[in-house]
């Protein structure tokens, strides 16, 4: 439903997007990970038909935005990083007003902001003014508004960032509702356990370029080992570790704060390190994560 | 969920126009009391106390009653102020604060939607203002020609002058800096000094030209000649043209920097 072949955006000099290609499929959930800065924004933002891009080629349900901008928007329903909200308003109206974009009739709206309210779990504060809503409510509530047009593709940037780990989770299990009923969803985000728990597929973003793509546990098992042994030991220590610790692991990555052993089995790993009477200040095994699959493809973490 | 047809209909911008009307809607309480009392308060304090005193020193201007011949400014400077007061802050908020401008853009609606949607809601709405205020001053004797019933329309195309070209400015920058400084430097020296209290003739000959390059100059002259019913057809015409051709410069000005700021 929408297919992108070497994608450019440009911003005077700046490259933003250098030559992405990705394709999505209806009823699929796709997500774009990196880390800020990657490209993301951007590309979401051409892939709403919003933004046109400075190369390359995009179709939209077959449609090429350039022509048909607004049939495609009326066809999309977009989740912006920034709320975007009519703050002084009341949060029924947010949705109502928003409705009239698309030309939908009153009557048709009254009953849609019922639904979606509903959806959104706002019901009860349908009359309350935006600005009273915390910003777990209000995320819903853009949510809901997205929604208005019943669009065939939902677009959301950064969903849950600056949300509590409670309202992380209701709005997670919302958009797995939107999902089973066969919306198709773009997903921006630089959490790992978001596009794990929400991505069917997903591209992993760096530097303007797509660095792999693939199905999270795909990735995962493609780019990294099964098992992670996280280790600290004493402040400056780390990166003497390095080679110290090589033979106990497929692969050794050395963090500021931590040294990273992959290997197959943890506990094995850790008995061994142990058994070399090497003493860390903490240890822990962990499953590989697309966090893992970041770092080795560009040698950075996600999250600073 | 089901897919849409998704409606495209005519003339997209007038959705654009109704988001504007039902926020109005919501939030006018207040203005519109303000917006009835305060030109009778101002007629009152200035038509009659100042005109008091013009009257008994100078007796009549340009044949008017002192009070008769400033009401009509006031349907200038109100617009002007509607124009203006519509367009700096709340552009810029809606295009960086608060980013509901982004937001409708992610709808069908293309950059030129939303203005054409913007500037026709400020117009209706100086239209209204229009009408009663008109009503006003021809309630104070100071409409005394047919040509009065045009008032309501040159204060819209007052606005429209001003509501353009500011739309497109503040929808360029990246901060309210400079808005401050538009005000001191060219609101409030245009709103004294547009011959909005007196005659263009109170000036010395040589400052007269530049009082003719102020914008709002040509609002007081229309309004003024609306509602006595004098000037001759070409100078008047001219006064529509400058305010048309600012407006219609505003505007497309405003295409390029909200498609700017929304799309690129």
């Amino acid at each position: 439903m929408l297919e992108a072949r070497g994608l450019v955006k440009r911003f005077g000099a700046f490259e933003a997007v250098r030559g992405v290609d990705f394709a999505i499929a209806r009823g699929e959930s796709f997500g774009f990970l990196g880390p800020n800065g990657a490209g993301k924004t951007s590309t979401m933002r051409m892939a709403s038909a919003v933004s046109r891009p400075s190369a390359g080629s995009l179709s939209i349900f077959g449609l090429d935005p350039r022509e048909h901008g607004p049939e495609i928007r009326g066809r999309i329903g977009v989740v912006p990083q920034d709320d975007s909200l009519e703050l002084e308003l009341s949060v029924r109206l947010n949705i109502e007003m928003y409705g009239r974009y698309f030309d939908l009739p009153r009557r048709v709206l009254r009953e849609r902001a019922d639904e979606l309210l509903e959806f959104a779990r706002l019901s009860e504060r349908a009359d309350s003014k935006v600005d009273d809503l915390s910003g777990g409510m209000k995320r819903r509530l853009t949510i809901a508004r997205a929604l208005v047009n019943r669009p065939e593709l939902l677009i959301l940037d950064e969903p849950t960032t600056g949300l509590d780990p409670q309202a992380r989770h209701l709005l997670w299990e919302r958009l797995y509702r939107l999902k089973r009923e066969g919306v198709t969803l773009i997903i921006t985000t630089h959490y790992m356990d978001e596009a794990e728990q929400l991505c069917d597929r997903l591209v992993v973003m760096d530097n303007g370029t797509i660095v792999a793509e693939g199905a999270p546990r795909e990735l995962i098992e493609r780019h990294s080992s099964r098992e992670v042994v996280e280790l600290r030991f004493g402040t400056d220590a780390h990166e003497q570790m390095h080679d110290v610790l090589a033979p106990y692991a497929e692969r050794v990555e050395v963090l500021p704060d931590r040294v990273l052993l992959y290997v197959h089995d943890g506990d094995d790993a850790l008995r061994a390190v142990h058994g070399a009477g090497l003493v860390p200040v903490s240890a822990l095994v962990r499953r590989s994560s697309l966090e893992d699959v970041f770092l080795r493809l560009t040698g950075r973490t996600l999250v600073d | 969920m089901t897919a849409i047809e998704p409606r495209l209909g005519w003339a997209r911008w007038r959705r654009s126009w109704w988001y504007h009307a039902v926020f109005y809607a919501q939030t006018w309480r207040g203005s519109v009391v303000s917006s009835v009392l305060f030109p009778v308060f101002y007629l009152a304090s200035m038509g009659v106390g100042v005109g008091h005193l013009v009257a008994h020193h100078h007796g009549l201007v340009e044949g008017q009653s002192y009070l008769h011949y400033i009401a009509p400014s006031l349907l200038a400077t109100t617009t002007f102020q509607l124009g203006e007061g519509e367009s700096l802050w709340p552009v810029l908020a809606s295009v960086k604060w608060i980013r509901v401008y982004h937001a409708a853009a992610a709808t069908p609606l293309e950059p030129h939607d939303i203005l054409y949607g913007k500037l026709s809601w400020v117009v209706t709405r100086s239209f209204a203002t229009g009408v009663v205020y008109s009503a006003i001053i021809a309630a104070f004797g100071a409409v005394q020609s047919w040509w009065g019933l045009t008032l309501p329309l040159i204060g819209a195309l007052i606005t429209l002058a001003f509501a353009a070209p500011l739309t497109a400015y503040a929808a360029r920058v990246e901060s309210d800096a400079s808005f401050t400084m538009i005000y001191r430097f060219a609101f409030v020296p245009m709103f004294l000094f547009s011959a909005t209290f007196y005659p263009i003739s109170a000036y010395p000959g040589y400052l007269r030209p530049v009082i003719q390059l102020v914008p709002l100059y040509h609002g007081v002259a229309l309004v003024r000649a609306a509602a006595f019913g004098q000037g001759s057809p070409l100078a008047l015409l001219a006064h529509v043209v400058v305010l048309g051709a600012i407006a219609l410069a505003g505007i497309a000005w405003g295409r390029v920097t909200l498609r700017r700021r929304l799309v690129d």
